[in-house]
């Protein structure tokens, strides 16, 4: 008796445990983004929650819901963890019928649900991640990458500042994918600029006390220290490079990956004469202003949509255009990104476009400057335009990537 | 497999009452947990990749428990031998191209010597002292694995091959490894109730309650510990190795201290020194991490609130309340 008892006892509590689960149905105008991003870390504020909005927006304007087309976004946290970020991957793919996932900023996971992508035969478009080896060595029929990559940061602004006469370098590199394609690519540039490097120093992924990796860079002698590193990690480093006096010792930082809510955070006192690379700001013309002020009115902090979250939008909506070019059907994610391959790119935030064979999504860059506070108009009036780099030189060539898509 | 000093239901006596079911009873909430482990991806209500994640953490905290459990050792590092399971299997499979046997047979051995090591230097001591030996070590290991090159760092091994189990069976079908991994998970489990109730599990429960006196009685605590030690280290090692090729990546998650934490968590949550306390413990803690990874970093907040009500309200555990409870209907009815 006693016996059975627990017997029964056990298996109730096993299956109360166990018993969680979905399945819905699906018809072929069904379409489920999946924004994986980092939504409480050091990356929240360049992608995470503002991502989810972009894609939203994205869906509003495609018109596509009106036409009886059933789109939804979904959002996870990846925690900056590649681990999870499978998982969370995995689990979208399998279990809960998304389609497409979008952002993913972090390199490591994004290399991570590359792959995963690519089993599952779904699509990637990611927009946060910078290494160019998403279009290069790791490159996938299934993955498009919109916004920027290093090769393209490395050479707007490591290029720009070598020519002003930055001609040795020091690298505060985070340890991660990331950093270590940023310094790569642009150790490549300032190389053939017949600059010199001279050390690199790497630090943890989310560090706070950047004082000994300062003082490495600072002792090194170099006239330039180039942060390969992103969103707090730069802003941490900036500020603190600030308080150690370095740039009033001399040398000169270049922040070579900087996003608005970065500026935002470091305020103009700091961050003014930053030279960076961007391929969107909210100021460029009438048709970003009025995108980035519906998005702003929409966003909890009202916040101003950095270069990612223009980027989830227009990859969103081109997606969805590829879609509706297609009648429907996302399962086969190869064949939608073969299409969208196809199909020229034309948004009000990047303007007319292309998508290569190996998944570089090609656009003008820009290579910004941060406004003196005296220069600056109003709130989020932060960057004065230096150069356009066209969209033929902006990024790297197909052909020296490595990608084994292209022929 | 029972042994003779453990008697039938009914007429235990309070004194052995501590955190055991009857032997009866035991293999059949064996069977049943078999059954429904066995039948659950079958019925499609349950994802079978997260069966998998959970079977291999309950191995972990099984481990886990043979050592807290069972020897009263509480070990603040046990993640250094998940994770270094994971990193030896996942990079042999990847890197030496390892056929899936042999890359957890590597994973494991490598979890068991590195437990030879920490287990020679952490037993010496007790309490708060053996676990702060076996945190810093741990820490150690942690710090090495984010520096070595091998393990990439941050990124982690990623994308590691499955390959084929024995060159026959293609764990890349998620039903086929799923039935692999149930079988180890079936295996460790039997292996671990036969050694704690074996001999050898007996002079460790007896070191567990009273260390002088089993010295005294002329054993070598020490040999004992330390076997103890390296058991539980090479199983964890075995669930990390499986880990590994479950997830397809081993990273920085599975070594990190917090990890350590988690499973002390998992034994308490589902019953410490209970041989079934800690498999229901991982699925529970897993499922949460599962099912409220919406809530984001909030998950660790909602960890420790169920950590806190379970060390207030239920101290034995799930599965050790359901047999204190079952056992006290028995006494009344008697």
């Amino acid at each position: 008796m006693q016996s059975r008892t627990i017997t029964a006892l056990l298996a109730a509590v096993a299956a109360t445990a166990l018993t969680v689960g979905s399945a819905t149905a699906q018809d072929n105008k069904t379409v489920r983004i999946g924004n994986l991003s980092d939504q409480s870390g050091l990356y929240a504020d360049l992608g995470g929650p503002g991502s989810t909005l972009a894609a939203q927006m994205a869906i509003e304007d495609s018109g596509l819901v009106a036409k009886g087309w059933k789109i939804d976004v979904i959002a996870g946290d990846h925690q900056n963890k590649p681990d999870v970020g499978t998982n969370i991957a995995r689990q979208w793919y399998d279990v809960d019928k998304v389609d497409v996932i979008v952002d993913t900023p972090n390199s490591g996971v994004a290399l991570a649900v590359n792959q995963v992508t690519r089993e599952k035969n779904k699509a990637f478009l990611n927009s946060g991640a910078a290494t160019s080896d998403l279009s290069g060595k790791a490159c996938s029929p299934n993955t498009v990458h919109w916004t920027y990559d290093t090769w393209m940061l490395a050479h707007g602004t490591g290029e720009a500042v070598v020519k002003s006469g930055g001609d040795s370098w020091f690298f505060l590199t985070a340890d991660y994918a990331f950093g270590h394609a940023l310094e790569r690519d642009t150790t490549e540039v300032v190389k053939a600029n017949k600059g010199t490097v001279t050390g690199a120093v790497r630090h943890p992924l989310n560090t706070a006390d950047f004082s000994s990796f300062l003082l490495q860079a600072q002792s090194s002698k170099a006239k330039i220290i180039g942060l390969a590193n992103a969103g707090g990690d730069t802003t941490n480093s900036i500020k603190q490079a600030s308080e150690f006096g370095i740039v009033a010792g001399g040398q000169k930082l270049a922040a070579l990956l900087l996003f608005l809510p970065d500026v935002h955070a470091l305020g103009l006192q700091v961050a003014q004469g930053l030279t960076f690379t961007e391929t969107f700001y909210w100021d460029m013309n009438d048709q970003t202003r009025a995108f980035s002020k519906r998005f702003s009115e929409r966003m909890k902090n009202k916040m101003m949509p950095s270069m990612v979250h223009a980027g989830v939008y227009s990859a969103v909506l081109h997606y969805l255009k590829a879609m509706e070019a297609l009648g429907g059907n996302p399962g086969d994610g190869a064949k939608v990104v073969a299409k969208m391959k196809e199909m020229p790119t034309d948004d009000a935030l990047f303007g007319k476009g292309t998508i290569r064979a190996d998944g570089r999504k090609i656009h003008p860059a820009y290579l910004f400057e941060v406004k003196k506070p005296a220069e600056s108009k109003g709130p989020w009036d932060y960057y004065k335009l230096v150069a356009t780099i066209p969209a033929d030189k902006a990024f790297r060539p197909a052909a020296e990537g490595g990608c084994s898509l292209v022929k | 497999m029972t042994s003779a000093t453990h008697a039938a239901p009914g007429s235990a006596p309070p004194a052995a009452a501590s955190g055991r079911l009857g032997a009866r009873a035991e293999i059949l909430a064996f069977l049943v947990m078999a059954g429904l482990l066995a039948a659950l991806p079958l019925t499609g209500l349950i994802y079978p990749y997260f069966l998998m994640q959970a079977l291999c953490f309950a191995i972990f905290a099984c481990a886990f428990n043979l050592l807290i459990g069972y020897v009263g050792l509480l070990s603040f590092g046990h993640a250094m031998f998940l994770g270094t399971g994971g990193y030896i299997a996942a990079h042999s499979a990847k890197v030496w191209g390892f056929p899936p046997e042999l890359a957890i047979l590597a994973g494991l051995l490598a979890a068991g010597a590195i437990g030879t090591l920490v287990g020679l230097l952490a037993i010496r001591r007790q309490g708060i002292y053996f676990a702060m030996t076996t945190l810093a070590l741990s820490q150690m290991v942690y710090f090495v694995y984010l520096q070595a090159p091998f393990t990439h760092g941050e990124d982690g091994i990623q994308s590691v091959p499955q390959g084929r189990l024995f060159g026959l069976f293609d764990l890349s079908q998620q039903q086929t490894f799923y039935y692999v991994v149930l079988a180890v998970f079936l295996i460790a489990f039997l292996l671990i109730r036969r050694i704690v109730n074996s001999p050898f599990g007996d002079i460790l429960k007896a070191i567990r309650e009273n260390e002088p006196r089993a010295i005294s009685l002329g054993y070598r605590t020490e040999r004992y510990k330390l076997m103890a030690f390296v058991l539980s280290a090479t199983l964890a090692g075995l669930a990390g190795s499986v880990k590994a090729l479950v997830a397809q990546n081993a990273s920085l998650t599975d070594v990190h201290w917090t990890m350590s934490g988690e499973v002390v968590l998992m034994c308490l949550v589902g019953g410490l020194g209970t041989i079934f306390g800690p498999v229901i413990g991982a699925v529970v803690i897993i499922a949460m991490q599962q099912y409220l990874a919406g809530f984001g970093q909030w998950v660790l907040v909602i960890q420790g609130v169920i950590f806190i009500a379970c060390v207030l309200a239920f101290r034995r555990g799930i599965v050790g309340e359901i047999i204190a409870f079952a056992q006290w209907r028995g006494a009344e009815k008697r």
